[in-house]
């Protein structure tokens, strides 16, 4: 009896002596919802006063950096969704900007002068979405019996079709001169332009807020574990009741969603689609992104993402204006932006050599990778293992 | 007590079987993995099955489990025909394609030309097509009985014979090794919890209410298959019994009334495979379940089993009591060859 209290005293005393550090990560890791609220709201204020300091204030003024940061924010949103189909749920997409094209093009064709039809943006966000959604139904069931190398042939197949089909129906879409006079988004008292970059910003921050929430929540739930099970064993997941089907479906939809709500903001910020700007290029970037963020990690793909992006439309260009003028024999004639896809491709293969989970790894793989390389020819569960 | 003495002779059906096996021959191309094997498993039974490798054993599993469709015969599960050969299989594809071929070409007479209206209703088309086919593929179960009552049957696939009360073990383990011990029983309580992705997604009161129950429960099976304390751990870097044991727990945890094991205790020390027997009869006597052995180990056979069934080369040799099948020549003669004359 005195042994029980006395450690509940010791509970207590231990309770008390927790740092207000501590109390506030405990706070935040039983809410994790308003975590995120917290650290986006921080990021994003942070982020255009850091770029006021050098060396960022020689790149860029501060309102190009923000619509810069609205790029990158469209490709983070599309790096989460892909994490989606191929952190989460395992199935290998190449074809992943065919959703973005969609996302783009509905927003486009129905709120610009081409058609006559102007749908206000803020319902179109989630029209896109949904249309995107549809599709990724559509072009997920075909793939739904195939695995691995095939599913990502089969996808690779639609990110094709989808520009092609655009550049082809002239008379529905204006072909390869793309729909140009797309709407920009309206608020009463805001002006959304390019010389005004913020309001876009904001609108974008609280999108992938949203997102950001959403998907944390779906990963630790019944579904989120299906879309693991099945990316681990997609037999055991069947025979543990997952239904395969739905749950891949699914994985595909939510994916295409993020991309459709990426390519309704995209059109609105460009005011123009054209089928070029959804190629192979795009999916593989954003592919490269979640590989490099380390696949998974919702956070990690967020920042790789980010960083990837404005590594290629910022510091690349940076790079080599910054070092013409040196008059360093080679170094000062490369135009590095010319080479993106070799540093992005060198960055790579580094990675996978170095660091294969990726630069911020799902505290599971990391945990998965550590063992392995820790136990690796004294583990005597491998050779207990029977062969029949 | 009352499970020895329901386990009364197994071959003759009583309404209160888990299991009928009707007829089932498999046939992996030339070679016959089973051939018409008859089997019944009638409730709260251990039945083993035994037989030297590539008797066809696992192949008997995988049909049950629906992984394998039979190349004939039946299998019914408490009192429900799942698995059988397709009916009127042909008229499922006419339900799919027709509307939206319909559309299209209705779409296609009506707009007289005018491509963008016949672009649009191939869009409506399209649209048809892709809530049919997804939906069709999915199987839910409104479709299911839609289609049952069309005269049109399909086997059951391995989920939904998870569903109608089946758990299984794999011969050689197949973990989710990348999520927790934890997690695996978690997707193993896959059916059993009701919380949908928009109940997930707004974090509503009953899902956070299920998710708690359900982490608590799955503690509950873990420590029940001799895993206490190993929530946390990565599936993979658990040790080789442990492993064994999580397939176990996560079987147990679609709450089966029959359970499929397949050599549980293969590879494990005497110790181990002790505790793993032991384990078995707990989940007959506390559990109320149904067991479905197969086992090597001819004590742990001979031990804990009320029948037992002998196959060899994909057919049924013999069944009968441990004691019938100890005495039985052409058990003896199967599993040790046929005895110098
Ligand atoms: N998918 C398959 N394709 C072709 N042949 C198969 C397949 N699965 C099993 N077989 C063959 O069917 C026969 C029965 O195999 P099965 O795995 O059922 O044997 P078993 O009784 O479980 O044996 P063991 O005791 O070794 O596990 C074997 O000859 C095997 O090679
Ligand atoms: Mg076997």
């Amino acid at each position: 009896m005195t042994r029980q209290r006395g450690t509940v005293e010791d509970s207590e005393t231990g309770a008390t002596a927790l740092g207000s550090t501590d109390r506030l990560f405990d706070f935040f890791g039983r809410h994790r919802s308003v975590a995120i609220m917290a650290a986006m709201l921080l990021v994003a204020i942070a982020l255009p006063l850091i770029v006021l300091a050098p060396p960022f204030s020689g790149f860029n003024t501060q309102g190009v950096w923000i619509d810069n940061f609205n790029g990158a924010g469209i490709y983070v949103l599309l790096a989460l969704g892909l994490n989606v189909v191929v952190g989460l749920a395992g199935l290998l997409d190449l074809g992943y900007a065919a959703f973005f094209a969609i996302g783009a093009y509905t927003y486009g064709l129905l709120a610009s002068s081409f058609y006559g039809i102007h749908v206000p943006f803020w319902p179109m966000l989630i029209v896109g979405a949904l249309v995107a959604a549809l599709f990724g139904i559509a072009l997920g069931a075909p793939t739904l019996r195939l695995r691995g190398d095939y599913l990502a042939i089969v996808t690779l197949g639609f990110g094709e079709i989808v520009p092609v089909v655009f550049t082809n129906s002239d008379a529905l879409t204006n072909g390869t001169n793309g729909i140009s006079g797309v709407d920009r988004p309206s608020l009463p008292g805001i002006i959304f332009g390019a010389s005004n970059p913020v309001p876009f910003y904001v609108t974008m921050v609280v999108m992938l807020t949203i997102v950001l929430i959403l998907l944390y929540r779906l990963q630790d739930s019944r579904l989120g574990r299906a879309w693991m099970a099945i990316r681990e064993d997609e037999l055991a997941a069947a025979s543990s009741g997952v239904n395969t089907i739905t749950t891949k479906l699914l994985a595909f939809a939510l994916g295409a969603t993020t991309s459709g709500l990426a390519g309704v903001f995209a059109a609105s910020r460009l005011v123009f689609v054209s089928p070029d700007q959804f190629g192979f290029t795009v999916s593989f970037t954003i592919l490269a992104m979640v590989v490099l963020g380390g696949m998974g990690n919702i956070w990690g793909v967020a920042i790789g993402a980010f960083v990837v992006f404005i590594v290629q439309s910022v510091v690349l260009k940076q790079l080599t204006n910054f070092l013409q003028p040196l008059n360093i024999p080679f170094l000062s004639s490369i135009d590095f932006l010319q080479y993106q896809f070799l540093l992005f491709g060198i960055a790579l293969v580094a990675m996978m050599l170095l660091r294969p989970e990726g630069l911020f790894p799902s505290s599971r793989r990391r945990r998965e990778l550590h063992t392995a390389q820790g136990d690796d020819l004294s583990s005597p569960q491998e050779s207990a293992e029977p062969l029949t | 007590m009352t499970a020895t003495a329901q386990a009364a002779p197994a071959v003759p059906e009583t309404p209160d079987d888990v299991l009928i096996a009707r007829s089932i021959t498999k046939q992996f191309g030339g070679l016959v993995a089973l051939r018409n094997i008859e089997f019944v498993i009638p409730r709260r039974a251990i039945v083993s099955l035994i037989g030297p490798n590539g008797a066809g054993k696992t192949t008997f599993f995988n049909v049950i489990a629906g992984l394998i469709p039979p190349t004939s015969g039946s299998i019914e599960l408490s009192g429900m025909r799942l698995i059988a050969p397709a009916r009127r299989a042909w008229l499922e594809p006419l339900l799919w394609f027709a509307p939206p071929l319909l559309v299209l070409l209705i779409g296609i007479l009506v707009s007289g030309g005018n491509i963008q209206l016949v672009a649009l209703w191939g869009l409506l088309a399209l649209l048809l097509a892709t809530l049919i086919l997804p939906t069709a593929m999915a199987r839910p179960a409104w479709y299911e009985s839609f289609i049952r009552r069309l005269g049109i049957f399909r086997s059951a696939r391995p989920n939904d014979i998870v569903r109608s009360g089946v758990g299984r073990t794999f011969q050689n383990i197949r973990l989710f090794h990348n999520m927790t011990a934890l997690e695996n029983v978690l997707v193993g309580m896959h059916l059993k919890l009701r919380s949908t992705p928009v109940d997930a997604v707004l974090s509503t009161p009953r899902h956070r209410a299920e998710e708690e129950e359900a982490r608590v429960r799955a503690a509950r099976y873990l420590e029940l298959a001799g895993l206490r304390g190993r929530d946390d751990e990565l599936a993979r870097n658990l040790p080789y019994g442990d492993q064994r044991r999580l397939e176990i727990a996560r079987a147990l945890a679609c709450e089966p009334v029959l359970l499929l094991l397949d050599e549980p205790t293969a590879g494990m020390n005497p110790r181990e495979t002790g505790e793993i027997t032991a384990l078995i009869g707990r989940l007959r006597t506390e559990l109320g379940l149904t067991v479905l052995l197969i086992e090597h180990d001819m004590r742990v056979v001979m031990g804990i089993s009320d029948r037992i069934t002998v196959l060899d080369q994909g057919e049924r040799i013999a069944e009968g009591t441990p004691e019938e099948i100890r005495r039985n020549p052409r058990v003896i003669e199967a599993y040790l060859g046929k005895p110098p004359s």
